[in-house]
């Protein structure tokens, strides 16, 4: 039956990037592994840290379009279900340093001794075990997006005014984990992580597997949504995104369907937020802006709203553009992105993907008009 | 009370004293109204005269302050929401036609079928045989096999308004509430509309809200005339265009 379920999904053009996907997940990590460092095949540890940074974007993304681009429910806050994901990988690692912090001490984390913690908060319990961090890893973000929802959805709040509250959300969460007293490590957040798993985060090996795992992670999710929205769950999902109160007036309990969506993207956020923490070392309450959210947002504008595949594409295409431009010029990089979300509005209001299945429709639609 | 559980057992539809105020605006004021089984109904009335809020009590939008409203003698729907009153089996058709441009033609009527709703088992569900020969006879009837999988954003207005019928059909409720069908549309189609009401009243209760009197003869039903949120007069088209104060607050201007 799940089987069926995840099979329902998958078109060609969905399966094509599930290939795609894997491939860059297993490849360019192959070729960092087996190709000597001499080599012109050779990938460089860095490539695949930027590459992986880039799939757990990607997943950021597709979590947010499955909402907005699926639901209609303009989201403004999904970074937050990313970083708590995040801290709760962050968490697990503190703890994987044990005596080998700057103090030294076995069950504390720097910061508490920094900050005269005398004992471990109670919620970092368990976080010693990777199975419990993994589990808070989905649990958190899904917890918070099931309240939230839970709220607002029955009580009919939508559109900007939804948008407002999950953007105060993670504003309140920003502000709320930048306190020392929150026992997270305040504004300087964790970081200095040593080992995952038993190995070290700073080997080229790690890096490889970190990489794998989060095109793995995509590749996941894309099934998983292609089987969501594909299902006739997904089709009561986009109707309700055309015309709530009709769907109501059908007879379907519209709040079920968001929540749904909602919980199971903001999980979504949560694992790619737990991949990305180790890749990069460091999460800090900065990751909670809400500025974080409204690129995440970007990503899906970018690439085609509602699409499985344009998410992917613009997550890649605007951090590759923001990693180049924050190099090369910097100063130019907060104009291009305003200029390119006006380009966007003005001539893709569907994305990149949009492009193409217009010029595809066209086809179809000079076929549809030849009498049966 | 004995008078009201007798009655209420009889009539589909039942209201009584119903009042709804906005900020002070009595948009109902002490409606009562009975539609029997089998039974199509215009509701007319100048504008504000609270047609559309009924239609919005008797779904579920619009919680009534006061009053009774009783569907098929047992439901209370003034305790139930949209969902509810939709499965009990009260469809409504709004004045524009809305379908569900993004969906197919044949994934338009699947969604509006009666039936599965809960979103657990939508997420596995696939149609099955009876659903897909109920599909394929209300295709056949709104004559629109050939386009059943052309996304309803490329039908013409007409089209729409046949693939509304059709999931109308597909919904199959027991009484059907309609906001002005006729409103903006040429007078062959009015005609045409008023054909079809009465063909699906033939299996269905109906209760049609219209300004248009042309209209409203041609379906030659009883006629109730609401009027500052209460009822005014009811009886036949004749009848009540007879009454002095119909003609005074409706028919004079």
């Amino acid at each position: 039956m799940i089987t069926r379920f995840l099979w329902q999904g998958m078109g060609p053009m969905l399966r094509v990037a599930v290939l795609f996907v894997l491939a860059i997940g297993i490849i360019l990590p192959l070729l960092n592994q087996l190709m000597p460092a001499s080599s012109a095949f050779h990938v460089p540890a860095w490539v695949l840290q930027l590459i992986g940074k880039y799939l757990c974007f990607a997943s950021l993304a597709l979590a947010v379009d499955l909402v907005w681009g699926f639901c209609g429910i303009l989201t403004l806050g999904h970074a937050a279900f990313f970083a708590l994901g995040g801290y709760c990988m962050g968490m697990y690692l503190m703890r994987q340093i044990g005596s080998r912090g700057q103090y030294g001490n076995p069950l504390l984390p720097d910061f508490m001794v920094f900050l005269n913690y005398k004992e471990l908060p109670w919620f970092w319990h368990g976080f010693d075990q990777f199975w419990f961090a993994a589990i808070m890893i989905v649990l958190v973000p899904s917890v918070l997006a099931l309240a939230l929802g839970w709220f607002a959805f029955r009580s009919r709040v939508t559109g900007v005014y939804l948008s407002i509250i999950t953007q105060a959300m993670t504003f309140a969460l920003m502000l709320a984990f930048f306190r020392n007293d929150m026992g997270l490590g305040g504004n300087n957040g964790m970081t200095d992580f040593k080992d995952i798993l038993g190995f070290s985060v700073q080997s080229d090996a790690t890096r490889a597997t970190l990489c794998f795992t989060s095109a793995l992670a995509l590749a996941i999710f894309l099934v998983i949504s292609g089987a969501v929205v594909g299902s006739r769950f997904g089709k009561a999902l986009t109707a309700v995104r055309d015309a709530e109160s009709r769907m109501r007036f059908l007879g379907y309990r519209v709040e079920g369907y968001k929540l749904f969506v909602f919980v199971l993207s903001a999980a979504m956020a949560g694992v790619a937020g737990a991949l990305y923490v180790p890749q990069v070392g460091i999460i800090n309450p900065s990751e909670f802006s809400p500025g974080n959210s409204i690129e995440a947002v970007l990503w899906v504008a970018v690439g085609g709203r509602g699409t499985l595949i344009g998410p992917i594409l613009g997550a890649f295409a605007v951090n590759f553009g923001k990693t180049y431009l924050t190099g090369a010029l910097p100063e130019v990089w907060l104009f291009a992105l305003g200029a390119l979300f006006i380009a966007v509005t003005l001539f893709l209001p569907k994305g990149i993907v949009g492009l193409w299945s217009q010029i595809r429709n066209r086809g179809t639609a000079r076929k549809a008009r030849v009498p049966a | 009370m004995s008078m009201t559980e007798q009655r209420s057992t009889s009539a589909l539809l039942y209201l009584s004293g119903v009042t709804v105020s906005f900020d002070g605006f009595k948009a109902l004021n002490n409606l009562s109204l009975l539609v029997e089984p089998g039974e199509m109904r215009a509701i007319i009335g100048p504008n504000g005269a609270g047609k559309t809020t009924m239609m919005d009590v008797v779904t579920g939008k619009t919680r009534p302050d006061e009053g009774e409203v009783v569907f098929d003698g047992k439901a209370d729907l003034t305790k139930l929401d949209e969902a509810d009153i939709a499965t009990l089996g009260i469809g409504r058709k709004f004045q524009k036609p809305t379908v569900f441009e993004n969906h197919t033609v044949r994934d338009n009527l699947l969604l509006a079928l009666a039936g599965l709703r809960s979103w657990y088992k939508l997420l596995l569900a696939a149609p099955t045989k009876a659903e897909n020969t109920r599909l394929g006879e209300i295709l056949s009837i709104i004559r629109m096999e050939a386009q059943q999988h052309m996304l309803a954003a490329r039908l013409s207005h007409g089209q729409k308004q046949w693939l509304e019928i059709g999931m109308l059909l597909a919904q199959d409720p027991k009484l059907l509430l309609v906001d002005e069908p006729v409103a903006g549309m040429t007078d062959v189609e009015t005609e045409t509309t008023a054909q079809v009401l009465r063909e699906i009243n033939k299996t269905h209760s109906v209760v049609v809200v219209e300004h248009d009197m042309g209209f409203v003869r041609a379906l030659g039903v009883k006629v109730t005339v609401l009027h500052e949120g209460s009822m005014l007069a009811e009886g036949t088209l004749d009848q009540v265009s007879a009454d002095p104060r119909v003609v005074e607050v409706y028919l004079g201007r």
